[in-house]
């Protein structure tokens, strides 16, 4: 059975490019573009990964992050954070909250970012 | 002071009185920061009150008109210092917008560039089919000027970081032989295309170094970087790796066209760029010593040069072994 990623990102452009290069890999890609409707998907999809961007309209990742974490259902699922974010404090905030990578997009290639989904998908 | 205490809260008042706290929030060390200086104006005033009264009472017939005039120059000393303190700390102000403006500014243009820098690289890899070699060149052409905006914004950011004093370091043991072999890796290509080889030299059983990997990284960079980027025609950039008692010293020495004497006590300095090398090397934002400096004084750490004009500089940075 093929994976399953939830996206969750409030830039369309973004969405696509990744998300095309991982339907290419063979995963299912679903997408949310604000945080509240991201932790509804999460809740119906239940996907094997969810890529979390940490500004976002409604509820910010950070919010996602904790809400996702204390659901019974959700609790177990791995986040990548993908974001712009690279202070130290956010890092550590998110990390604490309970994301299993952290990823500032200016700082990795796409290729790079491919590969550690690929990573935590196994 | 004039305060209008009908308009102000209880705890804005508290706020406007804790001086450590609106020192910290402008990133300026005490002695820098107006309220501070204000308050011990006050005191110095107020002592030298005392004083005065003391010797009046001790050696005029009259010491109440002498503590009265004293007084009265105290009160319009203390009035005057406290405009200069309003106009120091409306700078401040207008400092930290500038600084958050380019926080902000920096911040949101890393979306569109990391987007385009993503979808290059999608592009670039289906050539051979749909894309000539012309076609690929002018992609290579964007994304190098995609990877300068980058670079740009970065030091931007990290540059209003050191501003705002929110430059925040981790302390992790790292391997700083490991993280130079990756850089020259990284840069082999850009020095090969320009003629310039690349050494490097280490003591055997170099030790760790207690720093932030990342922000390690950025710093040497910028000094290879610019080892590279200053020299003119073929020559060679040098890395030596030393054990020293307390730290590890990395020194990058290049054949580069060196910086005027004169000019050497500016070149730490933001926005700084040499004279003889803004004549032939246009690039570049005059951030990357700053950046390098900021960061190695922030990991306890220290950072200098020796240069020669037309003979080339050694920068060198010393990290610590201990925690």
């Amino acid at each position: 059975m093929p994976k399953t990623i939830l996206f969750i990102e409030d830039e369309p452009t973004l969405q696509k490019t990744v998300g095309s290069i991982l339907q290419k890999e063979g995963i299912v890609v679903k997408s949310a573009l604000d945080g509240e409707l991201g932790i509804q998907k999460a809740k119906e999809i239940l996907p094997d990964l969810i890529l979390l961007d940490l500004i976002l309209p409604r509820k910010d990742g950070f919010e996602v992050l904790e809400e996702l974490k204390k659901e019974e259902k959700t609790k177990a699922i791995p986040i990548i954070v993908l974001t712009n974010l690279e202070s130290a404090k956010d890092i550590e905030r998110a990390i604490g909250l309970g994301a299993v990578s952290y990823l500032v997009k200016a700082n990795y290639e796409l290729d790079e970012v491919i590969s550690k989904i690929k990573e935590h998908l196994k | 002071m004039w305060y209008n205490l009908n308009n102000m809260s209880f705890k804005k008042v508290c706020d406007e009185l804790n001086v450590v706290k609106s020192c910290r929030q402008y990133g300026l060390t005490l002695w820098q920061c107006p309220n501070f200086l204000f308050l011990v104006l006050g005191f110095i005033v107020i002592f030298t009150i005392l004083i005065t009264y003391y010797i009046a009472n001790l050696y005029m017939p009259d010491p109440r008109i002498a503590a009265l005039i004293v007084m009265v120059v105290s009160a319009i000393l203390m009035i005057i210092g406290n405009m200069i303190v309003q106009s120091f700390n409306r700078l401040a102000k207008a400092n930290q917008s500038k600084s958050e403006f380019i926080s902000i500014a920096s911040h949101r243009l890393r979306s569109p560039i990391t987007n385009i820098k993503w979808m290059l690289s999608i592009l670039m890899k289906s050539n051979g089919k749909e894309i000539d070699s012309e076609q690929l060149e002018q992609m290579r052409a964007i994304k190098e000027n995609n990877d300068r905006m980058n670079t740009l914004v970065n030091d931007l950011l990290i540059a209003a970081r050191v501003d705002q004093g929110r430059l925040i370091l981790k302390s992790e043991e790292m391997d700083l032989k490991a993280l130079v072999e990756q850089l020259i890796k990284e840069y082999q290509p850009y020095a090969q295309a320009n003629h310039i080889a690349l050494h490097l030299q280490s003591d055997q059983d170099l030790l760790k170094v207690f720093a932030d990997r990342t922000q390690i990284k950025i710093a040497v960079q910028r000094l290879l970087e610019n080892g590279i980027k200053y020299i003119k025609g073929i020559g060679s950039v040098k890395i030596r790796l030393i054990n020293k008692k307390k730290s590890v010293r990395c020194e990058v020495e290049d054949t580069g066209v060196g910086i005027p004497k004169q000019e050497q006590k500016k070149v730490f300095q933001k926005f700084f760029r040499s004279q003889n090398i803004m004549r032939y090397q246009t690039q570049g934002s005059g951030l990357g010593l700053f950046i390098a400096k900021s960061i190695i004084q922030n990991s306890r750490g220290k950072i200098g040069f020796s240069s020669q004009e037309n003979k080339g500089s050694i920068f060198w940075v010393e990290l610590p072994v201990k925690l």
